[in-house]
């Protein structure tokens, strides 16, 4: 007794205490929220239930910029008919939201997983209609691509930007063209159907999605490929390539040219 | 201050000559020694190593190398092997001249270049006597077969002249591009609606051809356009212009007006084309209008129209020649 009244009189109980307390509320009502769902709930149910949730995380994380409505504010456009194939490429590769306010926004660790990109996807798709999320039955690039014809397609409509080797280039003002190195083949193929940032859209009929395998093939071809000398450079071409050659040997040359003069003692 | 002052410094003359220390030390002499050995022999391991990887490293064996990254072991030992095997034969050599080659300075004279009159008047002597002998003067048949000859090799090169031209015509103002000529995907071939282009689409375009299969090079150089939709209300664009665009697609010559690079990098949210090679920036809703960069004049617009079947087809070929000035370009 003595002993727990010592242990009351500590200047840590109180917090710890308190701690504890909101635990075991927070998991109860984790607990009686969850046995609230009936088990019954059919799938347009669960189905809603996604679009609530994504509505929920939009408003909580995405209004303040797009808009209670998605209709879009002064920073950011409107969401409306951008479909989940846009929401699942921006908040999948973490580039939104926005960490900043800077040229163009870059691939980083998504904030939300992949439950909570689902529902916002969702949630944004019956807004109005625009270009659903790829399945894996659509991506079967491995059977139905043709590398040949990917490079063919990839060099007309691509390499200008993204570089003929896929690594990616600069555009104006700061803005850029990332790299395809390393890039989900869902993603890919989310980019051209639904035209991020500063790239344009390529719709189905201009390149058809067997096409679109091909090129995704040809990527995943030029990915796996292993350089036979080491040092790629970026593999962008003369420009660094040039840079190493005359710094590096001429440099060298210099060197051996200042030791066959200089006299032996 | 008198004259005396003035007087330049005196010639210093050379300084004297330091012998090495291989040249006086014989301890310094066999060190100089083992290490020119020693170099020769890093020479010889490296045509080894050269032998061996070619025989024995397998071709599908990569290494990690710091700096340089994942390589392949065959290359990289060849490649190290002859590096070492030719460069220290030089590195050797030098090495050995440096320390233990004869290390004497000798002053050599320098002469005035020109032969004595003697030898002058010897050489001209004895040309006028052996061309006599050999009948130059008498044996016209072969004097005149030889100048035949060499006045024939002089007209090889002036032939070759020739193909400076013919005058390239109308081919530098001349596309494919006509009326009612079908606009098809590139590559793929395939006839465009416009209701196949969303807005903010692009696709990139040549004429249609009937054997797509013998599409020249040349013409593609030409004919290549760029098609982009956008909203309509986004045009800033004279009437004329205005009406060579369908619902919002208007199309462009790929070939840059600077320097004939392929103008193809669109940033669908600024709408504005870049070429890759000078940066010149066009804006695509006021026509194309250089904004940045060294292009002197717009990209030519293709006038546009839907056919009867629905597919989009050129209107009327391009009104200006495409891609870079020429001498004889108007405007």
């Amino acid at each position: 007794m003595r002993k727990l009244s010592r242990l009351r009189r500590r200047k840590i109980t109180a917090p710890v205490l308190l701690f504890l307390a909101l635990i075991i509320v927070g998991n109860a009502y984790a607990f009686i929220g969850a046995t609230v769902t009936t088990p019954g709930a059919t799938a347009s149910n669960a189905r809603s239930t996604m679009v609530d949730e994504g509505r929920q995380i939009f408003l909580r994380g995405c209004a303040s910029c797009h808009g209670l409505n998605a209709d879009g504010g002064g920073i950011a456009p409107a969401l409306i008919g951008v479909g989940a194939a846009s929401v699942d490429f921006q908040v999948g590769t973490g580039r939104m939201p926005l960490a900043d306010m800077s040229q163009q926004a870059m691939r980083k660790k998504p904030l939300y997983n992949e439950e909570e990109t689902a529902a916002l996807a969702a949630y944004v798709a019956t807004l109005a209609p625009g270009p659903a999320i790829p399945g894996a039955a659509q991506l079967t690039f491995e059977r139905d691509g043709n590398t040949a014809e990917g490079g063919e397609l990839f060099r007309t409509n691509c390499a200008m930007c993204h570089n003929a080797a896929g690594q990616g280039g600069a555009l104006t003002q700061g803005k850029y063209a990332p790299t395809l190195m390393g890039v989900e083949a869902k993603y890919i193929y989310e980019a051209m159907i639904t035209g991020p940032q500063s790239m344009p859209v390529f719709g189905d009929k201009a390149i058809t999605p067997q096409e679109k395998l091909s090129m995704i093939k040809w990527i995943k071809s030029v990915e796996a490929e292993k350089g036979l000398g080491g040092a790629s450079l970026g593999k962008v071409g003369p420009v660094t390539e040039g840079l190493v050659g005359w710094v590096g040997g001429i440099g060298l040359l210099i060197a051996i040219a200042v030791w066959l003069t200089t006299k032996s003692r | 201050m008198s004259n005396k002052e003035l007087e330049p410094l005196s010639d210093p003359g050379l300084p004297a000559h330091a012998h090495r220390k291989a040249d006086h030390d014989e301890a310094a002499a066999k060190r100089a020694e083992r290490k020119v050995a020693i170099l020769f022999m890093l020479s010889a391991l490296g045509t080894v190593l050269f032998i061996y990887s070619y025989i024995w490293i397998a071709q599908d064996i990569y290494v990690y190398v710091p700096i340089i990254g994942t390589s392949n072991a065959h290359q990289l030992f060849l490649g190290l092997g002859l590096t070492f095997s030719l460069f220290f034969i030089g590195v050797g050599a030098v090495h050995w001249a440096k320390t233990l080659m004869p290390d004497e300075e000798v002053i050599a004279q320098r002469h005035e270049m020109r032969s004595s009159d003697e030898d002058r008047a010897d050489l001209i002597a004895s040309v006028k006597e052996n061309a006599g002998a050999a009948g130059l003067g008498r044996r016209s048949l072969i004097k005149r077969t030889l100048g035949l000859s060499l006045g024939l090799v002089g007209l090889s090169p002036i032939l070759l002249l020739r193909d400076l031209g013919p005058q390239p015509g109308d081919d530098l103002t001349k596309t494919t591009w006509a009326e009612g000529v079908h606009l098809v995907t590139d590559p793929g071939n395939r006839r465009l609606r416009p209701e196949d282009l969303e807005v903010g689409a692009v696709a990139h375009i040549l004429p249609e051809i009937e054997n797509p299969a013998e599409r020249s090079l040349n013409d593609v150089a030409k004919d290549a356009v760029l098609l982009i939709r956008m909203r309509p209300e986004d045009f800033r664009l004279d009437a004329e212009k205005l009406s060579w665009t369908y619902q919002g697609i208007i199309a462009f010559s790929k070939i840059c007006s600077h320097m004939g690079c392929a103008v193809a990098l669109y940033e669908q949210q600024t709408k504005h084309l870049l070429c890759p090679c000078h940066q010149s920036t066009f804006d695509v809703p006021t026509g194309a209008k250089v904004i940045f960069g060294p292009s002197a004049r717009p990209l030519p617009q293709l006038a546009i129209k839907v056919s009867e079947e629905g597919y989009l087809v050129a209107a009327a070929p391009f009104n200006q020649p495409v891609g870079p000035s020429f001498w004889e370009r108007k405007k």
